[in-house]
């Protein structure tokens, strides 16, 4: 098939959607019809455990649990940001034992359960409380807030160190010898070069990190952070009513679809130069 | 308190037994949810590149609501709410009566449907790339459709999801230890149990992590052999 050909080819009109009832669109209009019921349940449900005072008690809880997830997702991104540059120069490295550590630490923390790592750094440090005791540190330990934190930074530098490693090396070779050439030297040519353009590559993979934190955040309440999914389950624990999950699970949903389609809006902006 | 060697032993006095156990539950849990989260994520895929518009949208309603909520809170979901309506159903036949739900089906469920909605994601971009050539060929050998999905379409498709079926899966692997926070004994809750009892949680959750990694490393060396054996990935024409 010749070029010209392709391109008509793409710019045929799509087929006419048939007309009448043809099995897909029964089917279709089923399956919408079992989401518009499940929707409306949904909203059912909530209108049928409608409690002000169950409400009064309980959302305001979930405000503050709200605050409590952003800010875990948010201080331990930008800890794991600034954690990830040494680790991937470390993997991107020509000395064979520095790539081999950096190797290591990404592998340990994306091969383990984010809720295993976060039990070994909040119940199994306290296996050393003596020690930590002894260089001041236990204070710091002691705490399920600041466990919780070194946890997500550590467990996200792995995986943000692996974006951004594939990011530069997706730029082509190319553009490091054309910078050199120009007479830059490696870390203006990372900052002016390589990075605006591995950036764009990374803005996606970044965001879904941001995502999956937001999601993985609710593994704190397990070790007794209120964050939103914390509030969660003690206001489900005190009054046994089901709505507190369902409450739960329309916040989170809420977030992150803003933070999806925000995304989106932001990758859109900024790739208008690559549109055809 | 005992040495690590004691505490490690197999039998009563030390937990490797108990923690092999959790082992055999964990990769069970994982093994079983997998044959369903793929056959939800295939059909939910074929649904999502429908020429049928509301098809369509139901599919892309699936996967946005299960890939929008965290796993543990799908998972608690799936746990009360199975048991509070099961209950509530039971007991307009049997008043006070209490029900409870097993821990291992509403894991599989919950991970199950959590799976298929990235499943079929990684199925979607696959069948986008298969050219429909393809499909045409078949027709006009005159398979019918059911043939030409099996015989033409499924081989290649399977061999294009693979890289994103076994990401997947080392991430379901590793969402398994969320059912602990429900109760069943996996690697993670028996690990707990273990470091509570002997008071030593630096060893017993380090040992558990250790274990997933071995299992994420098996995984791996399992998935480069099944890599190798279909073959290359771009298949020849």
């Amino acid at each position: 098939m010749s070029a010209a050909q392709q391109t008509t080819d793409d710019m045929a009109p799509p087929p006419r959607p048939p007309r009448g009832w043809p099995r897909a669109r029964i089917v279709g209009y089923c399956l919408m019809g079992l989401w518009i019921l499940a929707g409306l349940a949904l909203v059912g449900y909530l209108a049928a455990a409608w409690n002000l005072v169950w409400f009064e008690k309980y959302i305001p809880t979930y405000f503050s649990g709200l605050k409590v997830t952003l800010m875990l997702v948010v201080i331990s991104t930008v800890l794991g940001a600034i954690l990830s540059l040494p680790i991937a120069y470390a993997r991107m490295s020509g000395n064979k034992v520095l790539s081999a550590i950096g190797y290591g630490y990404v592998y340990f923390f994306r091969g383990t359960p984010l809720l295993a790592q976060t039990f070994l750094i909040y119940y199994g440090f306290g296996s050393f409380r003596p020690q930590l005791e002894a260089i001041g540190l236990w204070s710091f330990f002691r705490e399920a807030w600041y466990c919780a934190i070194l946890a997500f930074s550590l467990n996200t530098s792995a995986y943000q160190a692996e974006i951004l490693r594939g990011a530069i090396n997706s730029v082509p070779k190319g553009q490091w010898e054309g910078a050199a050439s120009l007479g830059l030297h490696k870390l203006q040519t990372l900052r002016k070069v390589i990075l605006p353009q591995a950036m764009i590559v990374a803005l996606r993979p970044y965001s879904n990190e941001v995502i999956l934190m937001v999601k993985g955040s609710a593994v704190v309440s397990l070790i007794t952070v209120a964050d939103l999914m914390g509030v969660t389950r003690l206001a489900f624990s005190r009054s046994y009513d089901f709505q507190a999950y369902i409450w739960a699970a329309l916040i989170y949903f809420a977030l992150v679809e803003t933070l999806r389609n925000l995304v989106a809006w932001i990758e859109r902006r900024i790739t208008v130069h690559l549109e055809r | 308190m005992g040495s690590i060697g004691t505490l490690l032993s197999w039998g009563s006095d030390g937990w490797l037994d108990e923690i092999a156990y959790g082992v055999f539950v964990t990769v069970s849990l994982a093994v079983a949810t997998l044959p369903l989260g793929l056959l939800i994520g295939f059909f939910v895929a074929l649904a999502k590149q429908s020429s049928e518009a509301s098809v369509r949208m139901a599919g892309n309603i699936y996967t946005t609501i299960f890939r929008g909520l965290p796993e543990l809170v799908t998972l608690f979901l799936v746990y009360y709410g199975a048991q509070i309506g099961i209950q509530a159903v039971i007991r307009t036949v049997q008043p006070g009566a209490t029900v409870d739900v097993n821990s291992f089906i509403s894991g599989m469920v919950a991970l199950g449907v959590v799976f298929s909605a990235y499943v079929s994601e990684v199925f979607l971009s696959a069948f986008r790339a298969i050219p429909r050539g393809q499909y045409e060929g078949g027709y006009a050998i005159g398979l019918t459709k059911g043939q030409t999905m099996r015989l033409v379409v499924l081989p290649q498709l399977i061999r294009i999801a693979l890289p994103g079926l076994a990401n997947l899966w080392l991430i379901l692997l590793k969402e398994t230890a969320l059912v602990s926070a429900i109760g069943l004994n996996d690697i993670l809750r028996w690990s707990g149990i273990a470091a509570r009892v002997e008071r030593e949680p630096f060893l017993f959750y380090s040992f558990a992590a250790l274990m997933y990694l071995c299992l994420t490393i098996i995984s791996s060396f399992g998935i480069n052999k099944i890599e190798r054996a279909v073959g290359p990935q771009e298949p020849a024409r």
